[in-house]
């Protein structure tokens, strides 16, 4: 199915709703789910006529947290911009964003994708904005509410560097640990704290120039569904090419029931935004000695796993999974200053931790826990003999995960581990079972 | 009694003070003037007969908390504001209290009160000529002493001209002087509050009250004014005069010259030091303006659609119907830069013109003088066919507001019977001296005691 | 600078502005002067200067992030031609932004 004359380019666009208090350019309440319809506004937020913003102080720290997390610059002058266009739930008919001159510019991230190489993501900015109003459809009629308008916002734009849909996927999800562990957002895909947009078109392998046209896909409110709509897009537009037809620039959204995109506006009618600078706003400049925000940044959670991995040896997969949470990684660091005492080794107690899925809640605090580690007197299976028989046995179950493996989707090995933990009740050693799996697979 | 509505604002509050007249007394010798002189004159929108304190006329462009505030515009013929403008707020805090909302150009987009769409505001002095705009009610309220002082705005003149034209003190505060905050925009980064008075010491007055940091305004930066009692204060010996060359061209005409002229001899007289400077940008300052103008004018009214307030956008009058295209042409993909980035760099010319008049190093003035309207107060109806010509009068008045400098006009004669300004512009924040040497000329003239003949209706 | 009527329509229709067709036809030759004459500013040799947008020469105007007071629903709503349970009500829309 996989079409290889064809390569696949990628751009995301990620927003996030910032959890200050307040909103952007006003002091209303930021909290604005389940309240009142209108019960959050001022002259600012509700665009009345004579209304002035004034920035919020935190929501630029923030931008600026997440813009430096991604290794970009903080320029040294940046402006805010209207960005003009007529919608019901915009209610000064301009959105004030950022357009030419973006807070921060120039990062990059390094993701996986399902091939196991690593590719770097160049980010080409990370600037602020304001939320909209939120509509609801009746009928003949629309409900509008401005709750939302002028929450904060962050958007972080990428270069097209993605070259297919398990990429974006590792993207999404380290972009949303981060928004967690720096504290700057719940970025929950469901409740639209985080949102996704894609720019996606296809090129032949070889051509060096990017395609004239891009595909947006909008509206799509899961990791999940956004893998599927790129999938489908590279399809539809691959056999659109095949027969000859012509690409153009478009807004599609993802239709789940159907399983395929379908088209909401053609962006050839696309607005003119007659971006200028916000009047209303001085410029914003930032020197070095501003940005004490840098030192202060809490350790990255990809620089947490590497950490994990080198300073308590412990596998990749164990370290990805303790430091997805902040929470759980801190709980266990002390698990491990604990267990040190009891002499109790760092890997032993990750896989313990890991493969009994030890929840924060269902074990107490982290004393509590290694010592119902230590009183287990858990016996390790580190045998490789007997490794290797339940290896077999694993591989035998589940025969999918093996052709999986094999056919290059090396995370499949992760589900015959996990057969392997199981028929141990989790004594096995997991970083063993693992080599000897990938071993016998070879 | 002594005809209370006479008094300045300085006489106001002494003789409050001293107890010589209660406030309720005051108000009702002005309300009963009002009733008289309004019909005829349309200064007043809308009279609030249960005013308290010290009554000012608002231009009605400035929001009044539950006081209907329509900007001169059909779009907002019902609408009421939830919230007083910033402004208002400190006023109130002085004492002060709305005694009616002054007429005024539709969103303050007019020279003479004609684009209302209530009705045009009449000059006090011949009610058969225009008063000037857009503060149209403002200046008229003031000159027929229908208030003890009016708020006006000033985005390209239009404190300043209805000043001039109606023979009152007008000033436009250096930008982000006075905070922005519930006055409805025209151009973001022009406009300005500001006080237009019987006399200059009132407009100091006024400055001190309404100036200041504003924790809604992020422009307006500035410390509030206080009067310093610096140099010039009562006499303006060795103060250096500055005379733009480019003022005094094609277009002014020969009556007013002669008139600002003979104020520029008065000064000399007082013991200034007359030089002529040059603005060299100054031919382009009309475009300039007007594009930037425009394109913020086109963006700042893109809020009036109808859903949360106001009536429907065909309900815009034809000048500002004319400026939101200009202004959206002027920003549209493939023009950005030919006008609005254009416009931009042609400002920083012009402000580096008054940089360089001002700069001890170069010319080295402490003010610079010149008139305000290049003709004296037209016939109702002359000029509003043509959209481009009514612009032109604008050419010494829109540099200050492009360069963010302050600019006051006092009365300095008149012409064919009709008042002339004469204009005082001075450095970025030095509302002191303007203030100072506008009084000096008025204290040592006649002029501020002149009042209009209203005895007489059309 | 010369604007056709077609560009007065795509403009007008950015603008959200709706025109009479006296309006349609005036507009071109009207606004076409007036951008005539601001074409002047061609003329002007502006290279190495930076343009002005604020003339304050202020930066970094922040605020706190504290709470303070709103509008009550209802003042909020007390405008509106059309509210309905709360809510701003408008004609439908069915295109996303």
């Amino acid at each position: 199915m996989m079409n290889q004359k064809y390569e696949t380019i990628i751009g995301l666009e990620v927003h996030v709703e910032l959890n200050t208090k307040t909103k952007m350019f006003c002091r209303c309440s930021a909290d604005y789910f389940g309240k009142e319809p209108n019960a959050h506004t001022c002259p600012v937020c509700l665009g009345l006529p004579g209304a002035l913003p004034y920035t919020n102080k935190q929501a630029i720290e923030d931008c600026m947290k997440i813009g430096l997390s991604l290794n970009c610059e903080v320029s040294d002058l940046s402006r805010f911009e209207r960005k003009n266009y007529f919608y019901p739930d915009l209610p000064k008919g301009y959105q004030i964003s950022q357009y030419r001159w973006p807070l921060c510019i120039g990062g990059r991230l390094q993701v996986t994708g399902d091939s196991g190489q690593e590719v770097i993501i160049g980010i080409n900015r990370v600037h602020q904005e304001e939320d909209t109003g939120k509509l609801t459809h009746q009928g003949a009629q629309t409900l509008i509410d401005y709750n939302r308008s002028g929450v904060p916002l962050v958007e972080v734009v990428t270069e097209p560097d993605f070259r297919d849909s398990s990429q974006v996927r590792d993207y999404a999800q380290k972009l949303q640990q981060l928004f967690r562990y720096l504290g700057v957002s719940n970025a929950d895909m469901e409740r639209g704290d985080m949102r996704l947009e894609a720019n996606v078109s296809v090129r032949p392998v070889g051509q060096k120039e990017l395609p004239n046209y891009r595909v947006e896909l909008k509206n799509i409110n899961s990791f999940r569904f956004m893998v599927a709509a790129i999938e489908y897009e590279r399809t539809r537009q691959i056999e659109a090419l095949e027969k000859g037809e012509k690409l153009t620039q478009e807004t599609r959204g993802w239709d789940e029931a159907k399983k395929e995109t379908y088209v909401q506006r053609s962006k050839e009618e696309a607005n003119d935004y007659r971006y200028f600078p916000e009047p209303d706003l001085p410029e914003l400049r930032f020197t070095n000695k501003d940005l004490r925000i840098k030192e202060n940044l809490p350790e990255l959670p990809w620089n947490k796993e590497k950490r994990f991995m080198e300073e308590y040896g412990i596998s990749k997969n164990n370290a990805e999974i303790l430091t997805e949470k902040l929470e759980l990684a801190g709980w266990f660091e002390e698990a491990v200053k604990l267990g040190k005492e009891k002499g109790i080794a760092p890997q032993d107690l990750a896989n313990y931790i890991v493969n009994q899925k030890i929840t924060l809640v269902s074990q107490g605090d982290a004393l509590h826990a290694v010592e119902n580690f230590a009183s287990k007197k858990v016996d390790l299976i580190e045998d490789e003999v007997e490794i290797e028989k339940l290896a077999k046995d694993a591989m035998t179950e589940d025969p999918e995960a093996v052709k999986n493996y094999q056919n290059g989707k090396l995370g499949a090995i992760n589900a015959l581990v996990g057969i392997v933990m199981k028929k141990t009740q989790g004594k096995a050693n997991s970083t063993l079972a693992k080599e000897v799996l990938e071993r016998l697979l070879r | 009694m002594n005809d209370l509505t006479k008094l300045t604002l300085i006489e106001t509050i002494e003789g409050l003070k001293a107890g010589k007249f209660t406030e309720k007394e005051l108000n009702n010798a002005y309300l009963e003037k009002i009733k008289e002189l309004n019909p005829q004159l349309n200064a007043y929108l809308m009279v609030n007969e249960g005013v308290k304190g010290i009554p000012a006329a608002i231009k009605d462009i400035i929001c009044t908390q539950n006081i209907q505030t329509t900007a001169g515009s059909k779009i907002l013929s019902n609408y009421i504001p939830q919230y007083d403008a910033t402004v208002i707020n400190k006023l109130k805090n002085e004492g002060v209290g709305v005694i009616g909302k002054a007429n005024m150009d539709e969103f303050a987009m007019g020279s003479s009160g004609e684009n209302s769409a209530f009705g045009a505001t009449k000059n006090p002095w011949n009610q058969s000529k225009v008063p000037g705009g857009s503060s149209s009610g403002s200046a008229a309220a003031v000159a027929a002493d229908l208030c003890v002082f009016a708020l006006g705005t000033d985005t390209g003149g239009s404190i300043r001209q209805p000043a001039s034209l109606c023979g009152v003190v007008g000033l436009k505060p250096s930008y982000g002087r006075v905070s922005r905050y519930g006055a409805m925009p025209m151009a973001s980064s022009f406009d300005q509050i500001g006080p237009i008075t019987k006399t200059v010491a009132d407009a100091r007055k006024v400055l001190e009250w309404i100036s200041g940091p504003d924790e809604y305004d992020s422009n307006c930066v500035a410390e509030k004014f206080k009067f310093q009692n610096s140099k010039f204060k009562d006499t303006i010996q060795n103060l250096k005069v500055g005379v733009p060359k480019e003022y005094f061209g094609e277009g002014l005409d020969k009556g007013v010259e002669k008139v600002v002229r003979e104020a520029i001899d008065k000064l000399k007289e007082l013991g200034a030091e007359i030089v002529e400077v040059s603005l060299p940008h100054t031919e382009y300052a009309i475009a300039a303006y007007y594009i930037l103008m425009a394109s913020e004018v086109s963006s700042n009214l893109a809020r009036f659609d109808g859903i949360r307030f106001g009536d429907s956008r065909d309900k815009f009058g034809a000048e500002v119907k004319r400026r939101i295209m200009l202004g959206t042409f002027a920003l549209s993909t493939g023009y950005y830069d030919d006008y609005f980035a254009k416009a931009a760099k042609v400002r920083t010319l012009i402000k580096q013109d008054f940089d360089k008049a001002f700069d001890p190093a170069a010319a080295g003035v402490d003010v610079i003088v010149g008139p305000v309207s290049p003709t004296v107060a037209w016939n109702l109806g002359e000029k509003v066919s043509d959209p481009l010509t009514m612009y032109l009068s604008d050419i010494y008045t829109i540099s200050a507001n492009l360069a963010g400098i302050p600019a006051l006009s006092v009365p300095c004669g008149f012409s064919e019977g009709l008042p002339v300004g004469l204009q005082i512009l001075g450095k970025y924040m030095d509302e002191e001296t303007i203030l100072n040497v506008g009084e000096v000329y008025e204290q040592a003239t006649q002029w501020h005691s002149k009042r209009p003949d209203l005895r007489f209706k059309i | 600078m010369k604007i056709t009527k077609d560009q007065v329509k795509k403009v007008a229709k950015l603008a959200n502005l709706p025109l009479s067709a006296d309006e349609e036809e005036k507009y071109p030759e009207q606004l076409s002067a007036i951008l005539d004459y601001f074409d002047q500013l061609n003329s002007v040799d502006t290279k190495g200067i930076e343009p002005t947008f604020n003339v304050t020469g202020a930066s970094n105007a922040l605020s706190e992030d504290i709470i303070s007071s709103s509008l009550t629903q209802e003042q909020a709503l007390s405008n509106a031609p059309v509210k309905k349970d709360g809510f701003f009500v408008t004609k439908g829309v069915f295109e996303n932004e």
